[in-house]
């Protein structure tokens, strides 16, 4: 099963390193990176793997958003199945 | 295979910026087997069994929201109609209203749905009871939301009940008036009420359905008014159309998706999806601000009939094919308290009463949220509720009228309920007396149905 991760914000140093040492601590497997930088606000989509995550995803949820909190960045989490559902017959 | 960027995109904007969202899950419980002929040993029943069934519901609600990403903004439940265990309990009504009361405020749902009757075609035991204890029951309850249904296309209008529903209505907006009327807001009267509906106030649980089920309510105005907003203005109707039909598909799949899971977690049988645009006072989530974006200049003039006809035929187009199962009310509602636009047609002068009740022989209910002047007489609503119903027993379909009146307010004031329910400028109300046809009672003969004209 996969997830996506999207980060929204003002570009700073180390936002990529962040989100991925997360996904590192609980043996998330990155897929796929999409990230662009428009007048300075950084983006990115994170297609990530987590069938061998080591916590329960909506913990994984948490600690993922709470490294938005820290660099002020606006970052989610959503399970694969809502895109797949809303854009796939 | 995981979708393409566009795609991820287009779903995390919905959510972000165009108030897409998943407006209920609501659990219908039946209270079939909590009847018992000790008033106070029923109650004891069903605080249980709708406590057992449902503890979970709100957690599991925060659960898959957050898995994926889409707000649930309401979690609810609706019973069998209190009317039947009225019927066999005896007893004071309102003992069963505390009791609805006390469980959704345990469990922490927002609404209980189900202190209703079903009286097309006559009053059973129970039914005169319940329906007498209505306003008391609705100002000494917070989260109970009452409904009755006094008509359909098979049985005809019970017309004894549409004149006491109407003192009912001035009944409940009275008992309420230093709490901006609320009561009023919280009942509703129907003409060919559905028994699988998630929305208040109008859900209840109908005697045909399982033991217990989820049903999911769907919103989202503001996606297809974005999505529209980015059409072309020389672009045909048809084309229109298509669009909403693509949206309304995109939405139904999310409500699908929470439906059954939800159902999983909870180990409760998935019931249906309900396609409905449900609007919310926020900026962006209106379905005026639809029918304005199809191409007219406010909401109210003419041509509202007409858009608000093709955008309630597509979205339950759109829908039908994203969902398993599809049920309840399905199509555009217009409550005018909880709707920007509405509320700014209405202080404008565009939409007036009688255009909203043209408005509900197309959409998916009926006159909605309606504040009236505080000196409305009952039979006046009572005909209103005449009309309406007469709308939907010819045509085959839902109609209802949920009207607040302003009691104590002069003309230019509003009611301002709050959350979701919004707030609502004075709607002017003609004041022409119907008394002898509503004072006449007996039952409105059921239409024919061929010589369609």
């Amino acid at each position: 099963m996969k997830a996506i991760i999207s980060v929204v914000g003002k570009d700073t140093v180390g936002i990529l390193a962040a989100v991925s040492a997360k996904c590192a601590d609980y043996n998330v497997n990155i897929n796929d990176v999409n990230q662009t930088i428009i007048d300075e606000y950084f983006t990115m989509y994170m297609i990530v793997n987590i069938d061998s995550i080591t916590i329960p995803f909506t913990s994984f949820i948490d600690e993922i958003q709470n490294v938005g909190k820290e660099k002020n960045l606006k970052i989610q989490c959503m399970h694969e199945d809502i895109f797949n559902s809303m854009h796939k017959i | 295979m995981i979708n393409n960027k566009d795609e991820i995109v287009e779903t995390i904007r919905m959510i972000e910026e165009e108030n897409l969202d998943v407006r209920t899950i609501t659990m219908g419980i039946s209270l079939i087997d909590c009847i018992d002929t000790d008033i106070n040993k029923s109650c004891e029943k069903v605080y249980n069994k709708i406590y057992k069934y449902a503890k979970d519901l709100v957690k599991v609600g925060e659960t898959i929201s957050k898995k994926y990403g889409i707000p649930i903004v309401n979690k609810r439940v609706s019973v069998t109609p209190i009317s039947m265990l009225v019927g066999v309990s005896g007893g004071d009504p309102v003992l069963y209203a505390k009791t609805l009361d006390r469980v959704a405020k345990d469990i922490g749902v927002n609404f209980i749905g189900g202190y209703s009757a079903l009286v097309q075609k006559g009053f059973a035991p129970g039914d005169m009871e319940l329906i007498n204890s209505i306003p008391r029951a609705l100002n000494e309850t917070e989260f109970v939301c009452s409904s009755v249904n006094i008509g359909s296309t098979r049985a005809g209008i019970n017309l004894d009940a549409v004149k006491i529903m109407g003192e009912k209505v001035r009944e409940a907006a009275e008992l309420s008036k230093d709490r901006e009327c609320i009561a009023a807001s919280k009942m509703v009267v129907f003409c060919n009420a559905v028994e699988d509906n998630p929305f208040m106030a109008g859900a209840f649980h109908g005697v045909g359905e399982a033991d217990c089920v989820i049903n999911v309510g769907v919103s989202g105005p503001g996606v297809v008014r974005a999505a529209l907003a980015k059409t072309p203005k020389d672009a045909s109707i048809a084309d229109v159309a298509d669009i909403i039909k693509k949206t309304a598909f995109k939405v139904t799949r999310m409500g699908q998706l929470v439906g059954v899971e939800a159902s999983k977690m909870l180990g409760v049988e998935f019931g249906i999806v309900d396609l409905s645009l449900a609007p919310t006072p926020a900026v962006g989530d209106s379905v005026a601000h639809i029918l304005e974006e199809m191409g007219l200049e406010q909401c109210g003039g003419v041509g509202t009939t007409a858009c608000l006809a093709i955008l309630n035929d597509a979205v339950k187009k759109g829908g039908v094919m994203a969902s398993s199962r599809v049920g309840g009310l399905s199509g555009a509602f217009i409550p005018v308290s909880e709707d920007a636009g509405m509320i700014d047609a209405t202080e404008s002068g565009a939409l007036c009463i009688e255009k909203l009740e043209a408005m509900t022989a197309v959409c998916s209910v009926g006159l909605d949220m309606i504040v009236i002047p505080g000196d409305t007489p009952a039979e006046v609503i009572s005909a209103l509720i005449a009309d309406e119903a007469a709308i939907g027993m010819i045509n085959s379909k839902t109609t209802a009228v949920r009207v607040i009146p302003a009691i104590g307010r002069k003309e230019g004031d509003r009611l301002n309920f709050g959350g979701l329910l919004g707030y609502g400028p004075i709607m002017p109300i003609r004041k022409l007396s119907p008394k002898t046809f509503i004072d006449r009672g007996g039952q409105i003969p059921a239409p024919l149905n061929s010589l369609k004209n």
